[in-house]
């Protein structure tokens, strides 16, 4: 468990193109090799630093893989039950208005058992934040089938590959979220390459940023690569976000009401 | 401060005393027979400047209750019976997470869809923890509307004092029925919760509120500390007592069929009867020691409930061997009044070892 001695690495006539968020904590992160769920957390952490919100933060974190986001964060945060962060949000975001809430969620955890938590917050409109990682399947239980695995994908509880016919075809939560009255903004982004990182953590701030407008419910669904369940190399894995999640997962801006002359709220967060 | 008497419903009296202790975040989800308060609440809560959500299930409700709590805002949640064997897993967490949640159950008959009128079978599961793991809830059995207004009160103050979930385990009469209150304004201490909860890192290290324990014995040293916690509250244990100083026999009941079992035992009294009864007000913690000291020889105890048969566990683990306890289950799907519980109480004199 080593850390980077930069002092060191400076002596030697290194210079620091990207430090750390100070809002991340310097720590070995517990995801396995290629998982992208450690990019998503420093995305998180660089807007929530850029917007300025760092203080005023509270992180609702759920099950899955992610649960432990608090480890790696310095934030005050509230463990949500499986599939409920949207409603624990909620209750936050009520008590302390004041606060910047978001959660960070799995999509076991957000489309499957808290699917009508995640929707009726979203459509109540509650100002606060949704972080979605979709890696196709249940990371932390082992690999089990989720409700966006691909038609066809191979999982422990699909062993002959996800078929349409029997368990239906993968949630596409980003175009559902845009569909939703209260959502000011969905996007679906991914994490496989510089280019694609950059307009991740653009779809980031912007879901974000309807927070601090005061225009509601931000979303935003992030293509994540789970090497381990995969059974995959983690370049492999990443090869796959891009050809088999992407075409049927397309990336791009699914509902922004900043557009929108009639849903934007002049004068900030209510 | 002045003392106002108000004409209210058991369910009104649960708003109002909670409003009274500074409550300003209400979540809930429609279930007869507690339909008043989320209704009532819709406007309250919103004149006194907090926060009302009809949540999209009771599922959702306790959670946002959950996310509240974590905050440290006053907050509650109401049902009945389905709805808050939805609740427990958020319980559950709550008790996990050290929070102070408080949950208002107006029971109705069960098991399952059960009917709408008055029961107490969700004895065991407001008791026992409801959800899973080892936890207990704070858990008060009001008999009246006044009561209602106070253990909402009460209510508060312990789950901030001690860190965990508070039950209210009324049932469909005492939603229903109407009686004078007479309403009072606590002290609210605004520094409950200052060193844990959640608002926002800004100035000091970031605070966390969970209830995974994964390293090794930490689970285990958590659970010592709760189960520490919940033997300390023994302490706040109460019981109501009329008449049993001279009694041969003693009526063990809460919540409103103490109060019917009361009209009872009066009623028998000037028949020149020796009965008296016991109400346990707070049904978790028990009220162990003070049943335990009503058992002198030659005593006889009948513990009389609506349900088939569950807090009369609880006397005899109380009186351990020590008097003999008779059961009378008033089923629910039948309306109690007094007259109902004269043939058991006689038989249950009668039947002298
Ligand atoms: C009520 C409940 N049911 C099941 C589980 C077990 N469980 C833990 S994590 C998980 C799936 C998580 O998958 P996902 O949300 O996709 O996150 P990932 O691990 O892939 O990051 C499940 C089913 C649980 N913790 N609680
Ligand atoms: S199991 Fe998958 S989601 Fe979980 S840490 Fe490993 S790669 Fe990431």
């Amino acid at each position: 468990m080593t850390t980077i001695d930069l002092a060191a690495l400076q002596q030697e006539g290194y210079t620091e193109v990207a430090g750390l968020p100070q809002v991340l904590a310097d720590r070995p992160m517990h995801y396995c090799p290629g998982c992208h769920h450690g990019i998503a957390h420093r995305l998180v952490a660089e807007v929530l630093e850029e917007l300025g919100q760092v203080e005023r933060t509270i992180c609702v974190s759920s099950i899955g893989c992610s649960v432990f986001i608090y480890n790696y964060m310095h934030l005050d945060t509230v463990e949500a039950p499986h599939g409920r962060a949207a409603a624990v949000a909620t209750g936050v975001k009520r008590a302390r208005p004041d606060a910047f809430v978001f959660t960070y969620q799995g999509d076991g955890d957000l489309a499957s058992i808290g699917l009508a938590e995640s929707m009726h917050c979203a459509n109540r409109g509650e100002k606060l934040a949704i972080v979605f990682i979709n890696n196709t399947v249940y990371g932390m239980t082992g690999g089990q089938m989720a409700p966006t695995t691909l038609p066809g994908q191979k999982t422990t509880t699909s062993p002959g590959g996800r078929c349409a016919s029997t368990e239906g075809l993968p949630l596409k939560m980003a175009e559902i979220m845009a569909g939703l009255g209260g959502v000011a903004y969905s996007a679906r982004a991914a994490t496989t390459s510089l280019k694609r990182i950059v307009e991740a953590k653009k779809a980031i701030k912007a879901a974000f940023q309807c927070q601090l407008d005061g225009r509601g419910f931000g979303f935003v669904e992030l293509l994540s690569a789970c090497p381990t369940n995969w059974r995959m190399t983690p370049l492999q894995a990443n090869e796959r976000v891009e050809k088999e999640l992407i075409p049927y997962f397309p990336l791009g801006v699914f509902k922004d009401d900043a557009n929108d002359p009639a849903c934007s709220v002049p004068g900030g967060e209510s | 401060m002045s003392a106002p008497r108000k004409f209210l419903k058991g369910n009104e009296a649960v708003v109002y005393g909670a409003l009274a202790a500074g409550c300003r975040c209400y979540f809930g989800y429609p279930i007869t027979p507690q339909n008043d308060i989320p209704e009532l609440m819709s406007s309250e809560m919103v004149k006194a400047g907090g926060q009302f959500v009809q949540a999209e299930s009771e599922v959702g409700a306790a959670n946002m209750l959950l996310g509240a709590a974590a905050c440290g805002v006053r907050a509650f949640t109401s049902s009945s019976s389905p709805g808050v064997s939805l609740m427990q897993e958020a319980i559950s967490y709550m008790a996990g997470s050290e929070l102070p949640g408080v949950i208002v159950n107006m029971v109705r008959g069960g098991p399952g869809l059960g009917d709408i009128g008055s029961s107490q079978g969700d004895y065991f599961q407001a008791v026992k923890g409801g959800g899973h793991g080892d936890y207990r809830c704070y858990v008060l059995g009001p008999a009246t509307c006044q009561e209602a207004y106070d253990h909402m009160i009460e209510a508060f103050d312990v789950a901030y004092a001690w860190r965990v979930p508070v039950m209210i385990l009324g049932d469909a009469i005492l939603g229903q029925m109407k009686e004078p209150v007479t309403t009072w304004t606590p002290e609210v201490n605004a520094d409950a919760g200052k060193d844990w909860r959640l608002e926002g890192a800004k100035g000091r290290p970031e605070r966390l509120l969970k209830s995974l324990f994964l390293e090794d014995g930490a689970l285990a040293g958590h659970n010592a500390k709760l189960q520490a916690r919940y033997r300390d509250m023994q302490a706040l244990a109460r019981l109501e007592t009329v008449d049993v100083d001279d009694a041969d026999l003693v009526i063990v009941a809460f919540g409103t069929i103490g109060r019917i079992a009361r009209s009872a035992a009066s009623q028998l009294r000037k028949q020149g009867y020796k009965v008296g009864v016991a109400r346990p007000v707070t049904l978790f913690p028990f009220p162990t020691p003070q049943l335990q000291a009503l058992a002198v020889p030659g005593r006889r105890f009948l513990t009389i409930e609506q349900n088939c048969g569950q807090m009369v566990e609880d006397v005899r683990l109380a009186l351990a061997g020590k008097a003999e306890v008779a059961f009378h289950g008033h089923l629910p799907g039948n309306l109690p009044n007094p007259d109902d519980f004269i043939q058991p109480i006689l038989d249950a004199l009668a039947a002298k070892a």
